[in-house]
């Protein structure tokens, strides 16, 4: 069967990942919530560390932790600091207790770098199963959520006049942005999870007139960069996770270039 | 009883279905509100209601709890005791006082109008004819001009087909003329569709010449009534009337006569009308 070669399975990875992450991405930028994803990501290396000790799925010890960080973060903000000093130390301390936990797990031979800066080309049939699982219940979860989500963000009130309740579509988006991380961890790692959500999304920015114009030439620019990095890594025999990053970035200084450009001659 | 939303949604549905027989005409009514942000009282006690077709101004200084009343209405913030009945088949259109969009969404007029529901191209077409702005539709929301920003807000709002249109300072920005001129639409519209309008302004001395009822909002409500008449001396005039062809007045706060709240009202009520009312002979 085809999937049995590893560079399709890694293809298929990491297009699951770019597809749920591009209009997840799209809303972390306009909601400023990067630091939002990076905090929920650098948690998740202390899930991958209590999965190990209590012997449970990666994907499960992830997800509760991704899910635990968003959830608190949500909680606390505007309740004496700022969200930035508050995502900072909780990001940051997560990490570092993951790690120090981790170091604990004498038993278990772990290759830590595989968790920050993933392993796609490692990819199997089960963890395919459960990247695309969780890309389709995100992609469900914001098609359904996708207007008051979008009314929300734009403005509070505006939603609140039309009868919705902000706060329930912040945890839609809070829950979805947790999968996403713990469905990503295999493909580009804790640390380059973020640079795959905003990265994309803020290249398509230019090229899109609406916010569904934006979601899909993410999802495009997202593909084109794991097509890509994989080809590279192949060529050059870079590592996997950061090649990918590596070609999005150069999309989104192309797509800035042009935008200034274009903005030049008009 | 009135901190538990459920009791409170439970009072609002039955009282609104004995209102429907009473007072058909009712759309909102405060009873003794009194909201709290963190303990310290925003609204005390505000008796208020809105009904069918009224166009009401609320005027108070900056801090005077407008933006609260108004959240009461709408139902985002629960009171602290007293309770809010709403018609339970509200439609409420919202122009709020400043929409700030970010940069990094790209959102064209026509799809704004589309949130949160869809509608169709005709439609969308309609409502910006009402409001004046053709043309639009195809256009950046962060490119529009102040005015035209504000029209495509009231556009949106009016697409609701709202029984209640709530204009949250919604002129803050433009300049006297600009604001009179989007006054006097609200105007026209209303006429044409017959819905309430509940508008809120920081400005103590403009108000719509056509309201029907200016509230004096500052904590409490200090007091309230039909505006005065636009005053007929030439240089008022020449300031207020001719220069906004009518669209606004000044509303006379006549203090010599004793009120209802005359003797609750703070002195700090009375300083801030001092301060902002330009006082008309007539």
């Amino acid at each position: 069967m085809f999937v049995d070669d590893f560079l399709i399975r890694a293809a298929l990875a990491g297009l699951g990942v770019v597809f749920a992450a591009a209009p997840l991405g799209c809303f972390v930028v306009w909601r400023r919530m990067a630091y939002f994803g990076d905090a929920t990501a650098h948690a998740s290396i202390l899930g991958v560390a209590l999965a190990l000790a209590f012997d449970t799925s990666i994907f499960g010890g992830v997800l509760m932790m991704a899910l635990t960080m968003a959830l608190t973060v949500s909680t606390l903000s505007g309740r004496g600091y700022t969200m930035d000093t508050l995502l900072g130390v909780m990001a940051h301390s997560a990490l570092a207790f993951g790690l120090v936990a981790v170091s604990f797990l004498q038993g278990v031979r772990i290759d830590l770098m595989a968790y920050l800066f993933g392993d796609i080309l490692a990819v199997n049939l089960s963890d395919l199963i459960v990247i695309w699982s969780g890309a389709a219940l995100i992609l469900a979860l914001l098609y359904w959520r996708w207007s008051p989500l979008l009314t929300a963000t734009l403005n509070p009130e505006l939603a609140q006049a039309a009868g919705l309740d902000p706060k329930r579509e912040q945890l839609a988006l809070t829950i979805a942005l947790a999968i996403v991380v713990a469905v990503a961890i295999k493909v580009v790692g804790v640390l380059l999870i973020a640079a795959m959500l905003l990265i994309p999304a803020a290249a398509a920015r230019p090229l899109a007139k609406t916010p569904e114009q934006m979601v899909l030439a993410a999802a495009g620019l997202g593909a084109f960069a794991v097509i890509g990095g994989l080809n590279t890594s192949l060529q050059l025999d870079t590592p996997t996770g950061p090649s990918i990053v590596c070609v999005a970035t150069i999309l989104f200084v192309i797509s800035g270039v042009a935008r200034q450009i274009i903005r030049g001659r008009n | 009883m009135p901190q538990m939303p459920w009791l409170n949604r439970a009072a609002t549905a039955s009282e609104a279905v004995r209102n429907d027989t009473d007072t058909p005409q009712r759309l909102v009514t405060l009873r003794n509100v009194t909201l709290k942000h963190n303990s310290t009282p925003a609204l005390r006690n505000v008796d208020f209601h809105i009904d069918r077709g009224e166009i009401i101004t609320v005027v108070g200084p900056n801090g005077s709890g407008k933006s609260t009343l108004l959240r009461a209405v709408v139902g985002a913030l629960p009171p602290s005791t007293g309770f809010v009945q709403r018609n339970p088949k509200l439609r409420i259109g919202y122009v709020p006082q400043k929409l700030h969009i970010d940069p990094t969404l790209p959102l064209t007029v026509r799809r704004f109008l589309s949130l949160p529901h869809k509608v169709s191209d005709e439609q969308a077409q309609a409502a910006l004819e009402q409001v004046n702005v053709t043309g639009l539709a195809q256009r950046q929301m962060v490119g529009l001009s102040g005015g035209q920003f504000q029209r495509v807000l009231l556009a949106r709002a009016l697409l609701s087909e709202p029984d209640l249109l709530i204009l949250d300072e919604a002129t803050q920005g433009l300049d006297q003329p600009g604001s009179a001129a989007f006054y006097r639409l609200v105007e026209t519209l209303r006429r044409d569709l017959g819905c309430a309008i509940l508008m809120v302004s920081h400005e103590l001395h403009v108000v719509m010449a056509a309201s029907d009822r200016v509230i004096c909002l500052n904590g409490h409500i200090c007091c309230e009534g039909a505006p005065a008449q636009v005053a007929t001396a030439p240089e008022y005039r020449a300031l207020f009337g001719s220069g906004t062809q009518g669209a606004l007045a000044l509303y006379r706060h006549d203090h010599d006569h004793s009120h209802e709240h005359s003797t609750s009202c703070p002195d700090d009520c009375e300083q801030s009308h001092e301060d902002n009312i330009l006082r008309v002979k007539t």
